[in-house]
């Protein structure tokens, strides 16, 4: 009985009742139960139940039932589907369908540093969670269409616009009015890294975003315990509401899945993030951070390779997704990870089904390309009892196919919405056959082949096969063709097997007809080639990656001269054991049965340089420089796995970088210190349990001395202000933690956080600073705040002032011997590093340029001849100096047992221009060997030429190319200021 | 006294502008000659500004009475080195819009002359002269032709006294073939490059008919600053970098029948058959620079002197990649010794920075070696020039006149270690 109890219960729901509307209606009533049934059909119920000649019933919009044994109601419409197949309309939850564009209020002139937008609304501008897609969404028929043309019968659409977006609404994709089309007003609350079209400066980079985000998370946290008393914020007000939706996330890029992914375990939930095609490039990580995802069809058109030089401008990385993104989605499905497909992405919807066909042939079953299209989806946004199968008591939302969708020449002829048809492609009779064709008097035969849905003509005279072209209907036809004297257009009348009619040759009007004589014999498809090569994966994705990770050994190397930077210094014939990432032990003929011997005879071991201050490997940006406070942005949250710079320093020696926030403000953000693991995910590369640091800075960026005109608006302008801008940030810092400590109700403050962290001695202090009288005003201001300045780092006039630094307790990362690039470097020297470390500070020489930090062992060696430093602590100002100043001299920096083996093998005295990085190692792991650097070039060309080829191959083909275009890979400086998360 | 006398003193060694007259003998020392040879025990012997002597060691016949000997033993004496493409004297603070003097607005600014904006008492020359640097190309920028540059030596009263060699070369950028798509962030072929070029020719034919008459009625300055060029008695010097775009400049070259060579070359390597057959020299801009491409290989960049070289094509080095061409003069020997690590040896790399850049500004019968008859423009250093390890001078010499090696950073630096109490080594 349970399935009659079923039935009724969703009749009682749906079918009972008047089929009311709140509008007025302009004649006389017209509602229809609209009940079809659908016989003889192929029904693709569900992903894994396909029934054959099968029937479908539906009645005002719902499935009733489908099967083989059904009733077919007297006063359903009966229709013949023998051929056809049925298959549920797909569901696309990635789209902005019927969503009108944000409008923002007008832009002033200069920084922006509040929203425009005057409501009671969250402060910044790309915060929009209030925003609700289902009050704005109206149908729109010209795009609706497409969607429908493609296969699909819902959507969920959001406003694509913004960090916090607002809810997305689960709409039909039918033309009906538009309240009728709304079928779940709030499914789902959607989220980005990119600021859409806000005219505010704040964020700029993507790590703003992400602190962007999770304050606004922290707001509304706060907003529910009581700070809705405080103040009415809409914003805030929405988070809370949305929370039990689905949480949707729009990553650019394989990486963001993994920093949504973040937010999202922080703040206990989990996101389903939409990808953007390259997730098979990091796809351990992606599965291990338990996010479904949805995934777009949008592979890389075939460049135009045919210039050797142009060509070079395509990375290794351009060439390898070109032909692997593809196979993305087989390769999601084979990992076991959830998704479901969108059509974002795709220039035309017209392109979706033959790039859905496309991952079929690449390995994407078939079954689990319907999931997603389908199932899968519909479970995301637990819609799974309305809409994604054939089931009773769904909305008949379903497409009318020709054949399997997977085939090529499928056509889709009817896409159901809510059971009302829409016609995708006329269904066309199939007349191919072989006819005899009579013109006026003339006799031809008439040869009419191809596809039954996209026929193609000729015309037999003689032995000579002509060209035709012509048109056929249920009723009607027309045949135009050149017979070598004249043109003859033919329009007519179809009739049983046989078609007759008027037509023109010249002016002359006559008559004509065609009968049938024969069978049109297709021939057999000719079946593809199912297994596609594709090269292998590499780890990381770009330019020196490899197929495999090295991997960690125990290595010996033996007869070296040995840099300590201990007191027993430098070593000469001495042999250094690595085993299981450390050093076991430095002496003199160590035996080591296992491990791999490595000859250091005429080289120098040191350990591996360190750079204090360095920008690479980080995503969208390296400055929040939009507010003169962003202590809640944390570089750690961006870091690029496949920045190729960390490849280019491990061939300079260095085995760890502190990645800095830019200088553009004077509270920048959290720094992260990495060991330059080349291959491994971001969160893989970072110091573990080191410190955490913050950068600061002083002095011609922060003031914006050098932005030009329009930048004169941002406390602080000087260096009076400057000053201020520090006493405030800490005075306030102490009142936050001491509010806390009382117990009240405190807003968690991600900027105020930082700075409680740095008073409590939990986090330390990096400073970008140029001149005596700033470096002093810093010192003091801590001093008055009862914490210490770690480092200044650039300190280019620390010299003048060492020791007060010296009294402080702070440190200096200095360059060697820049100048004159600022008025505030006028008096920098080089002898400023020597007077620093003479003096007691400890003194590190950092790069702050990913060129320079190939050579810091070059560099460190100019104090030698500047200041006449010795050659050991010239040294350690690149190694065991900025260990201390990092806070790891007990993990790196020295060549002692037990520390971490990080260590570099020159081929010559390590601060001689000579020197050659033969061999870096991070954790007794060899990153970078210059032996093999010629064998891992010839590798790289033979994998480029294997792809271009196969370009070419495509090009020759036939295939459409485009023009050649690569991304920058983008180096970032101290002082850059731009823009990185703008559009969408 | 005491201090009346110091004071004196530095007077002296500061200020020697004045034509050397006595003799001055440096005496076994490692003579470094330019040319890629060297001298392991040697004898340099010069007055009046001019090499009388350079070779092996010789009784000279001097004495302390006759001439001023320097004792060489352990030292290394090399050629003046000669920085090309530089904002010397141009550009005082980056960053500080009213000491900059190296940019013109306009697009084609032939007639522009950087000589006269040359600061001879610009506080960055004694910081890139303290390591050996003493002759210098003094180069305008911006638009596509952008002037005229002198060569200049790095000690000298006012711009006429300290010029080497007037209105010496033309200077140009050559369009770009790729260009940056700031929405996308993306390089692309750019669609512009072939109209660029054409802007380039119609100007060069113009240019190259007016100055087949001598005299116009109409002087059109921007044209009459092109006649050295046409006459084949000025260089042109054209920044280049990508192969196609070298490809470009040298079949202008050849169109417009000029003498250029090619400022950059990252990419010359691609082309060094056309390069060679046509006897176009490059001016490679740094060693110290990023490969162009991520898949490139990593040391590409310190290996292209070498390249070239092996290809037999005339390369010279200097540093004026970026906006630091002026202060970071000072490590050009770096930039060379890095490429002795990467495929030449130390007196070939020495030679880049001496003999080819003088030979490439065409002033090589009176620079860039120790060779008599050539001007005394030479230093003394302790050890390898080209290392920073060993870098150290002792005696810099412009046109024979003694020039101090220390600069005001020395003196600043001398200030706070006395403050301090640091023993100076």
């Amino acid at each position: 009985m349970k399935p009659f109890l079923l039935l009724l219960f969703t009749g009682i729901l749906t079918v009972s009742g008047l089929a009311q509307s709140t509008f007025p209606v302009n004649g006389v009533a017209d509602n229809r139960e609209r009940v079809y049934a659908f016989v003889h059909a192929t029904l693709v119920v569900d992903p894994t139940t396909t029934i054959a000649d099968a029937t479908l019933l539906i009645q005002s919009g719902k499935i009733l039932s489908a099967g083989t044994n059904v009733t077919i109601p007297a006063d359903a419409i009966v229709v013949e589907s023998k051929g056809k197949f049925i298959y549920p309309s797909f569901i696309d939850l990635y789209s902005g369908y019927g969503m009108p564009a944000k409008q923002n209020p007008p832009q002033g002139r200069g920084p922006q540093m509040l929203n425009n937008n005057t409501t009671a609304s969250n402060w910044n501008q790309a915060v929009t969670p209030e925003f609700e897609a289902f009050t704005f969404f109206s149908v729109d028929t010209a795009a609706s269409r497409k969607w429908r043309n493609a296969g699909f019968g819902t959507t969920l659409s959001h406003r694509k616009d913004g960090i916090l977006r607002g809810t997305g609404a689960l709409v039909l994709l039918g033309d009906e009015s538009t309240g009728k089309m709304v079928m779940k007003e709030k499914v789902s609350s959607h989220y980005s890294f990119l600021k859409g079209s806000s005219t505010q400066d704040y964020p700029s980079s993507q790590m703003g975003s992400i602190a962007l985000i999770r304050q606004a998370l922290y707001d509304a946290d706060w907003y529910a315990k009581g700070g809705d008393k405080i103040e009415k914020n809409v914003s805030l007000e929405a988070i809370n509401n949305n929370k039990t939706l689905i949480q949707i996330f729009d990553a650019t890029e394989k990486l963001e899945i993994l920093r949504a992914d973040k937010i999202g375990d922080e703040f206990a939930f989990q996101f389903v993030v939409k990808g953007s095609g390259n997730e098979y490039q990091r796809i351990n990580e992606i599965k291990a951070s338990g996010a479904s995802l949805i995934i777009p069809l949008n592979y890389p058109k075939t460049p135009d390779v045919s210039d050797p030089y142009d060509a070079e401008l395509l990375s290794i990385s351009d060439l390898k997704h070109w032909e692997m993104a593809p196979a993305n989605c087989a390769m999601l499905a084979a990992a076991g990870i959830k998704f479901s497909l969108t059509s974002e992405g795709l220039e035309n919807k017209t392109d979706f089904l033959p790039a859905l066909r496309k991952a079929i042939q690449y390995g994407l079953s078939e079954t689990a390309a319907l999931k997603a299209l389908t199932t899968i989806p519909a479970e995301m946004i637990k819609s799974q009892n309305e809409i994604g199968t054939l089931n009773t008591g769904k909305v008949a939302n379903f497409i009318i196919t020709s054949g399997n969708i997977f085939d090529e020449s499928t056509i889709i002829y009817e896409n159901w919405v809510n059971g009302i048809p829409y016609t995708v492609q006329q269904q066309k009779p199939d007349v191919r056959g072989v006819y005899k064709l009579t013109v006026d008097n003339r006799i031809y035969g008439l040869a009419i082949s191809g596809k039954a849905a996209t026929p193609e003509f000729a015309v037999i005279k003689n032995t000579d096969t002509l060209k035709a072209t012509g048109n056929v209907t249920e009723s009607t036809v027309s045949i135009t063709f050149n017979d070598g004297l004249e043109i003859i257009r033919l329009s007519g009348w179809a009739g049983d097997k046989s078609f007759g009619g008027t037509g023109q040759i010249n002016s002359a009007w006559i008559n004509w007809n065609a009968t049938f004589t024969n069978v049109y014999a297709e021939k057999p498809a000719i079946k593809k080639d199912d297994t596609i090569a594709i090269g292998s994966m590499i780890y990381p994705f770009t330019a020196y990656g490899a197929t495999s990770l090295p991997k960690q050994q125990e290595i010996l190397i033996t007869n070296t001269t040995v840099w300590t930077n201990e007191d027993a210094g430098v070593l000469k014939n001495y042999d250094v054991l690595v085993s299981n990432g450390k050093i076991i032990k430095v002496g003199k003929n160590i035996a080591a049965k296992n491990a791999t011997v490595i000859d250091g005879t005429n080289k120098h071991l040191t350990a591996g340089i360190i750079d204090e201050h360095s920008h690479i490997a980080v995503t969208s940006g390296v400055n929040e420089g939009t507010q003169t406070l962003s202590s809640e942005v944390r570089i750690g949250d961006v870091i690029n796995c496949d920045d190729v710079n960390i490849y280019r320093q491990l061939s300079g020696g260095v085995t760890s970088s502190h990645i800095l926030h830019g200088s553009a403000n004077a509270i920048g953000g959290q720094t992260q210190l990495i060991k330059l693991r080349w291959g491994v995910a971001p969160e893989l590369m970072k110091f573990e349990g080191a410190d955490g640091f913050i950068k600061f800075a002083l002095g011609e960026n922060v003031k914006q001395s050098n932005w030009g005109d329009d930048n004169t608006v941002r406390f602080p302008q000087s260096r009076m202000g400057v000053e201020q801008v520090f006493e405030d940030a800490f005075t306030r810092a102490e009142e936050y933690m001491a509010a806390k400590n009382s117990g009240a109700l405190v807003r968690t403050d991600l900027e105020l956080e930082a700075l409680v962290e740095i008073l409590q001695e939990k986090r330390f202090i990096t400073c970008h600073s140029y001149v005596q009288s700033e470096i002093n005003m810093l010192m003091k201001v801590a001093e008055r705040h009862d914490f210490k300045v770690n480092t200044f780092t650039h300190i280019l006039e620390g010299y003048k002032v060492a020791d007060k630094m010296k009294m402080h307790g702070a440190g200096a990362s200095s360059f060697s011997d820049w100048w004159a690039y600022k008025y505030e470097v006028a008096e920098a020297i080089p002898q400023n590093p020597n007077i620093l470390h003479e003096e007691g500070v400890v003194t590190a020489i950092n790069s702050d340029d990913a060129e320079m930090a190939r050579r810091l062992n070059q560099e460190a060696a100019k104090s030698i001849k500047y200041a006449g430093m010795s050659e050991e602590d010239a040294l350690k100002m690149v190694t065991l100096n900025p260990a201390k100043l990092l806070h790891v001299d007990n993990r790196v920096g020295s060549i002692k047992e037990g520390k971490d083996a990080d260590l570099v093998l020159w081929s010559d005295n390590p601060l001689s221009i000579y020197a050659i990085a033969e061999k870096t190692m991070i954790d007794g792991i060899i990153y970078y060997d210059y032996s093999k650097q010629a064998t891992i070039m010839e590798n790289a060309a033979n994998e480029r030429a294997r792809i271009i080829s196969k370009m070419l191959h495509e090009k020759n083909a036939g295939s459409p190319v485009i023009p050649i275009s690569t991304k920058e890979n983008r180096l970032y400086e101290c002082d850059d200021d731009g823009d990185y998360v703008k559009g969408n | 006294m005491k201090k009346l006398f110091i004071v004196y003193l530095l007077f002296i060694t500061t200020i020697s502008l004045q034509a050397q007259q006595i003799t001055i003998v440096i005496d076994n020392a490692t003579l470094h000659i330019g040319d890629g040879s060297v001298i392991e025990k040697g004898t340099v012997i010069f007055k009046n500004g001019k090499i009388e002597y350079a070779g092996p060691q010789k009784d000279h016949g001097f004495d302390d009475n006759t001439a001023s000997i320097i004792d060489g033993t352990g030292k290394h004496v090399y050629p003046g080195i000669i920085a090309t493409g530089s904002g010397l004297g141009l550009i005082e603070y980056s960053a500080v819009r009213a000491t900059r003097d190296a940019y013109e607005v306009g697009v084609f600014n032939p007639n522009v002359r950087s000589l006269i904006a040359y600061n001879t008492d610009s506080k960055v020359i004694p910081t890139v002269r303290s390591n050996g640097i003493l002759i210098a190309q003094v180069v305008p920028g911006g638009g596509v032709i952008s002037g005229q540059s002198s060569i200049m030596k790095l000690s000298g009263w006012n711009w006429e006294d300290a010029a080497v060699d007037t209105d010496n070369g033309m200077h140009m950028y050559w369009p770009g073939v790729y260009s940056y798509n700031y929405e996308k962030g993306t390089y692309e072929v750019s669609s512009s490059y072939a109209e660029e070029v054409n802007e380039i020719n119609t100007f060069m034919q113009e240019a190259k008919a007016y100055c087949s008459v001598e005299n116009h009625k109409e002087k059109n300055l921007k044209f009459e600053a092109m006649r050295e060029l046409f006459a084949g008695k000025q260089k042109m010097f054209v920044s280049a970098n990508a192969a196609k775009a070298i490809v470009g400049a040298v079949d202008f070259a050849k169109t417009f029948g000029i003498k250029i060579v090619i400022v950059g070359g990252r990419q010359s390597y691609r082309v060094t058959t056309l390069l060679k057959e046509n006897n176009i020299p490059v001016i490679i801009e740094s060693t110290h620079e990023l490969p162009a491409y991520d898949g490139d290989p990593v040391d590409l960049p310190y290996r292209l002197p070498g390249i070239l070289k092996s290809a037999g094509i005339l390369c010279g080095l200097t540093l004026s990649d970026g906006g630091d061409s002026f202060w970071g003069m000072r490590n050009i020997p770096f930039i060379a010794g890095t490429s002795a690590a990467y495929g030449l040896t130390k007196e070939e790399a020495l030679q880049l920075i001496t003999l080819n850049n003088a030979k490439i500004l065409g002033i090589d019968n009176n620079y860039g070696s120790l060779v008599a008859g050539k001007s005394a423009t030479l230093f003394v250093a302790e050890g390898d020039v080209l290392d920073m390890k060993t870098s150290v001078l002792t005696n810099i010499f412009i046109n024979g006149e003694r020039i101090k090696v220390e600069n005001w950073q020395d003196d600043l630096s001398k200030k706070y270690e006395m403050k301090y109490g640091i023993e100076v080594k």
